[in-house]
């Protein structure tokens, strides 16, 4: 179980980070680092089993049905990811207390760098495709918040913006390739999956789920042509750099290449796309960082390029090749992250991060500059440190290889060439920096930073001069672990040593520095060179990019979309006569067997009112007042039909809300033109028609071929159990608070939202308020009739009276919560028609959002409270109690549930009601 | 009586579309509701018609109606009501805020036809 919480202590951490901002600085910082602290602190007690090879493993049930865990592994690649992320994160946490400023928010920053610990984390320990890919897209947005951290500078929206489009580019290709890999194995098990690395690379989808999963590495990764965010990606603040381009988001991609070797690799294809690609990166980001002046920019492209030649290292795909890959991930998270941290401490005491400002700072900062001198030595592959071995390895990989055929030995060449590169940018950086003259034009004096702010760059120092010594002593044996478990099987015979004779990798690592020395010793002539070709700014290509997708976009919409509702509507109409028509040809009879009943006088005049009230409202649509009237016919005949054809707890509904929703419309009349113009053309008119009358022909034609069929149901079960289990014969009610209890309660969940978002938009509505009718009449003066209020205020207690009558018997009778709810509403408006709003507001103290609400809180906490007794969600519970005088009684929690969907269902009317209402009386004074 | 009931809502569902396809608010809100009426008679039509038989228990007997289409439709017209309460509300704020009470909160430039000669 330690497994699941090395995951989830970071995500807690982000609340405590939060929580701490109050307290300053300190312990800001030291409520983030616990968390992450014991996650790591666990993550080594798992050390120990994991060199005797146990089983780390964790699963949670999730999805079973669609092979969906919560499921968690450990094994030696995913406990050294995971020892980068923790420790460097740990450092980083310590190192950004110093370097943020007063006024940046820290306990924001703090959470955003433990949530994407947390998404890293998931990515290295997930031991399901399908998590795997949601903690991999949760590292996208995660950085997205962390590079766009100073949001008041354009350049950090822009490089956040640029990083999320490319990684999340790449996070959708990632996950079209799982799921390809899914299909073909049959399982997102990530053990499963490893272990049917034959079964994938038969398989024919196989060169289209390596490039897939390819494009998800490769933007991750920046490989080129990718490589262009993670530059812009500096404008995020220097701590989050150092963790972010240093050991964990950009070596995401190269986790999930290492991860998937086993499975992809072994190909021609493979070989191809990976090593040539990572042989473009590590060129281009050597070449390139040596002519920029940013600290930081340098170390983004140096950073580009040992991406390339790990990549290149695993692109070669050999079983050393692998070791070496996996030792230059831990040598170049150590080195570069202290780097960065260096580069943020210059920026920091000396203002400027431009190294044609900053030089000569050794005389300011000597301790720092010795520091960052022996990590940017380990950069350029300095014997004794660190990125001299991984270095070595990576030389002697080049010359091991010959799938070039012919051309085999340009690789060694140009590795050696890059390695020149290197070492001629690292020279930059220690010379320009730290010597060559006198600062230029800088803000302040430089000076030493605050102790603890050197110690997570004193610690990677260190680190990095461990491994370069003592490399057995210090690195061998979790190497060779996280070796064995990438390549799925025993790791070869490797002798990470200092020094393994005269040989060609040693005289490439010469030539190299060599070169290197030489390269920047001339590197007047180079930059000569190179101002010679226009600089392009990748900021302005990719805006102009976007630009232009959103352009043709927008057009694509135009073609869709002119902004015409009608229109719109026309095509649905058309697409439902081009779903529903061929599916009905298809149906041989329209009439089925079933014996039909026989229509008598009554139902025939129904019909007859029915059709001709519909009609008439369509034919008086622009003269609204009587369309309105004509409406209320039809929604009468409705109820009617209902209540003809057994279904009363639907009439007496359909009847209550007829009322309600005729006030609505007269109200809204109110505010709205009383006639309209004629607008339509009559080719309009004949096009709506006809087409409106094909759609109704069609739904009718369906109807009726329902109607005459019969068909299987559940209504037996429903009959059978209403009783029994719960406790009511009121079929229909039994089923809206017990059988179907949460449906219900969504749908009361629907209504409240309704309302009060009708509550907001009549909320400052400022609305024309007519002073007479259509032909010019004023309004009467009368405008509360006393008959009116005699009559009303007579029967509001008797309303209420049955209300609460129809609310207790609905469990057995028809009637229930919705229904009393209806009716206590409409005599509560008829109270507001006869004494205004202002009368009533006054008498009744009634908030009806509350009501809303405590009607939504009694309905869930009746549901919730058989969690109480042990039982599932919403299942409810009745008994019969006998009452002296009343008689049997019955009690049952349904009731209660009820009672939640009265209250919402009062609240909501009323709430929509007397505020629309209210309208009618504001800004008008009575006469 | 199968076919009148069909009628019915053939007639409904016809009237309903017609409204809605019409350029001024007030006539889509009570194409609107027709359009509700049809959905709610369409869907209690999926428990087949049964006369005297209303799903109460001890009452009459059976054959009962089929409770779950009654149930189902129940709850849709109080949201129905809902959802027409909001498109109301909704078309008057968009008069108060665009000053007309044409669908898309404007009246659309009319192609102007041949002037007669």
């Amino acid at each position: 179980m330690s497994l699941v919480w090395i995951a989830l202590l970071p995500l807690l951490g982000t609340f405590l980070a939060l929580a701490g901002d109050r307290y300053g600085r300190n312990v800001c910082a030291a409520a983030t680092a616990v968390l992450p602290g014991i996650a790591l602190l666990l993550l080594l007690a798992l050390f120990p089993a994991l060199f005797r090879d146990e089983e780390l493993r964790v699963s949670l049930q999730w999805i079973p049905a669609l092979d969906l865990a919560f499921a968690l592994r450990l094994d030696g690649l995913a406990a050294l990811f995971a020892l980068m992320i923790l420790g460097i994160g740990l450092l980083v946490i310590l190192y950004a207390r110093y370097y943020l400023s007063d006024s940046d928010p820290m306990g924001r920053f703090y959470a955003y760098l433990l949530l994407f610990m947390t998404a890293m984390l998931g990515i290295v320990l997930s031991n399901n495709l399908i998590q795997l890919w949601m903690f991999w897209e949760l590292t996208s947005i995660s950085s997205f918040l962390l590079i766009s951290f100073w949001s008041h500078k354009t350049e950090a929206r822009l490089g956040a913006r640029m990083a999320l489009t490319i990684t999340g580019f790449g996070g959708l290709a990632l996950l079209a390739g799982l799921l390809l890999i899914g299909q073909v194995v049959g399982s997102f098990d990530l053990d499963r999956v490893l272990s049917s690395g034959d079964l994938i690379r038969d398989s024919g989808w196989y060169p289209v789920i390596l490039v897939l999963v390819l494009l998800g590495a490769f933007t991750k990764s920046a490989q080129f042509p990718f490589h262009f965010w993670l530059p812009q990606a500096m404008a995020a603040p220097t701590p989050v750099s150092a963790y972010l381009h240093s050991a964990t988001m950009v070596k995401a991609g190269i986790f999930l290449m290492a991860r998937f070797l086993p499975v992809l690799a072994g190909t021609d294809l493979w070989f191809l796309l990976v090593s040539l690609t990572g042989l473009a990166t590590l060129l281009l980001g050597a070449y390139i960082a040596l002519f920029k002046h940013d600290l930081k920019g340098l170390l983004a492209y140096s950073t580009i390029s040992h991406l390339g030649l790990i990549t290149l290292l695993l692109g070669l795909d050999t079983r050393l090749a692998a070791v070496a890959a996996i030792f230059h991930i831990i040598n170049h998270a150590t080195f570069k992250a202290s780097l960065f941290m260096a580069a943020g401490i210059i920026d920091h005491e000396s203002g400027s991060r431009d190294m044609r400002q900053l030089n000569g700072l050794w005389k300011y900062m000597p301790y720092t500059a010795t520091l960052a001198m022996v990590a940017a030595s380990a950069m350029a592959g300095v014997p004794l440190l660190n990125g001299f071995l991984s270095k070595e390895m990576f030389f002697s990989e080049t010359l091991d290889q010959s799938t070039l055929g012919a051309l085999s030995w340009l690789v060694p060449v140009l590795a050696t060439t890059a390695g020149a590169f290197a070492v001629a940018y690292s020279l930059r950086f220690i010379h320009d920096v730290f010597f060559n003259g006198e600062p230029v034009g800088l803000s302040r004096t430089p000076h030493e930073p605050p102790r603890y702010m050197k110690l997570p760059v004193e610690i990677l120092v260190g680190l990095c001069l461990l491994v370069g010594i003592f490399p057995d002593y210090v690195v061998t044996d979790l190497l060779l672990k996280a070796a064995s478990a990438t390549l799925q099987g025993p790791p070869p015979e490797v002798n990470v040593a200092l020094w393994h004779g005269f040989n060609l990798p040693l005289l490439m690592s010469v030539l190299a520095l060599a070169g290197g020395v030489a390269i920047y010793y001339n590197r007047k002539l180079l930059f000569q060179f190179q101002s010679q070709f226009p600089d392009p700014d990748p900021k302005l290509i990719f805006e102009e990019g976007v630009q232009r997708l959103i352009t043709f976009c927008s057009r694509i919409m135009q073609l869709l979309d002119r902004g015409s509702l009608q229109r719109q509507l026309l095509l649905l109409l058309l697409l439902i006569l081009v779903f529903l028509g061929p599916p009905m040809m298809k149906l041989h009879q329209t009439s089925g067997g079933r014996e039909l009943l026989e229509p008598d006088g009554l139902a025939q005049v129904g019909a007859v009112l029915l059709i001709v009230a519909a009609l008439a409202t369509v034919y008086w649509h622009r003269v609204r007042l009587v369309a309105l009237l004509m409406l209320s016919v039809v929604g009468l005949v409705v109820s009617l039909i209902f209540a003809r054809f057994s279904a009363p707890d639907l009439a007496l509904t359909q009847l209550s809300v007829e009322v309600v929703t005729v006030l609505l419309l007269l109200l809204a009349l109110f505010f709205l033109p009383q006639r309209a113009a004629k607008e339509s053309s009559p080719h309009r008119v004949a096009r709506d028609l006809g087409l409106s009358a094909l759609v109704g022909g069609l739904v009718g034609t369906l109807c009726y071929a329902i109607l005459t069929r019969s068909g299987s149901s559940i209504a037996g079960f429903f009959i059978d159990n209403s009783v029994p289990g719960g406790g009511g014969t009121n079929v229909v009610n039994v089923i809206l608070v017990d059988f179907r209890g949460f449906d219900t309660f969504g749908e009361i969940s629907v209504l409240a939202i309704a309302a009060l978002g009708i509550f907001k938009l009549i909320d400052q509505m400022k609305l024309y308020l007519p002073t007479s009718d259509d032909s010019g009449r004023p309004w009467s003066r009368d405008r509360y009739p006393v008959i009116l209020a005699v009559i009303s205020q007579l029967l509001l207690p008797m309303a209420l009276l049955v209300s609460a009558y129809i609310l207790l018997r609905g469990h057995n009778l028809p009637g229930g919560g919705f229904i009393a709810g209806l009716i206590t509403a409409v005599a509560l408006i008829q109270q507001y028609v006869a004494f205004g709003e202002a009368h009533i507001r006054e008498r009744l103290r009634l908030n009806y959002q509350w009501l809303i609400a405590c009607g939504l809180m009694l309905a869930l906490l009746t549901g919730a409270g058989s969690w109480l007794v042990g039982r599932p969600f919403l299942t409810s519970w009745f008994d019969h109690f006998h009452w002296p005088l009343v008689g049997e009684f019955e009690l049952a929690s349904a009731m209660l549930f009820d009672i939640g969907v009265y209250l919402t269902v009062v609240g909501a009317i009323l709430l929509i009601l007397a505020n629309l209402g209210k309208l009618t009386t504001t800004g008008r004074h009575d006469g | 009586m199968e076919l009148l009931y069909a009628l019915c809502v053939g007639a409904l569902t016809t009237c309903g579309f017609f409204l809605v396809l019409r350029s001024r608010t007030f006539a889509v809100v009570l194409g609107l509701t027709l359009l509700s009426y049809a959905v709610n008679l369409f869907l209690f039509a999926s428990g087949r018609l049964t006369i005297d038989g209303a799903p109460i228990l001890g009452q009459g007997g059976a054959p009962y109606a089929d409770p779950l289409p009654q149930a189902l439709v129940l709850t849709a017209i109080v949201i129905g009501f809902a959802m027409t309460a909001f498109v109301v509300i909704l078309a008057m704020r968009g008069r108060a805020d665009t000053g007309t009470d044409h669908v898309d909160g404007r009246i659309p430039e009319r192609r102007e036809p041949p002037a007669a000669k």
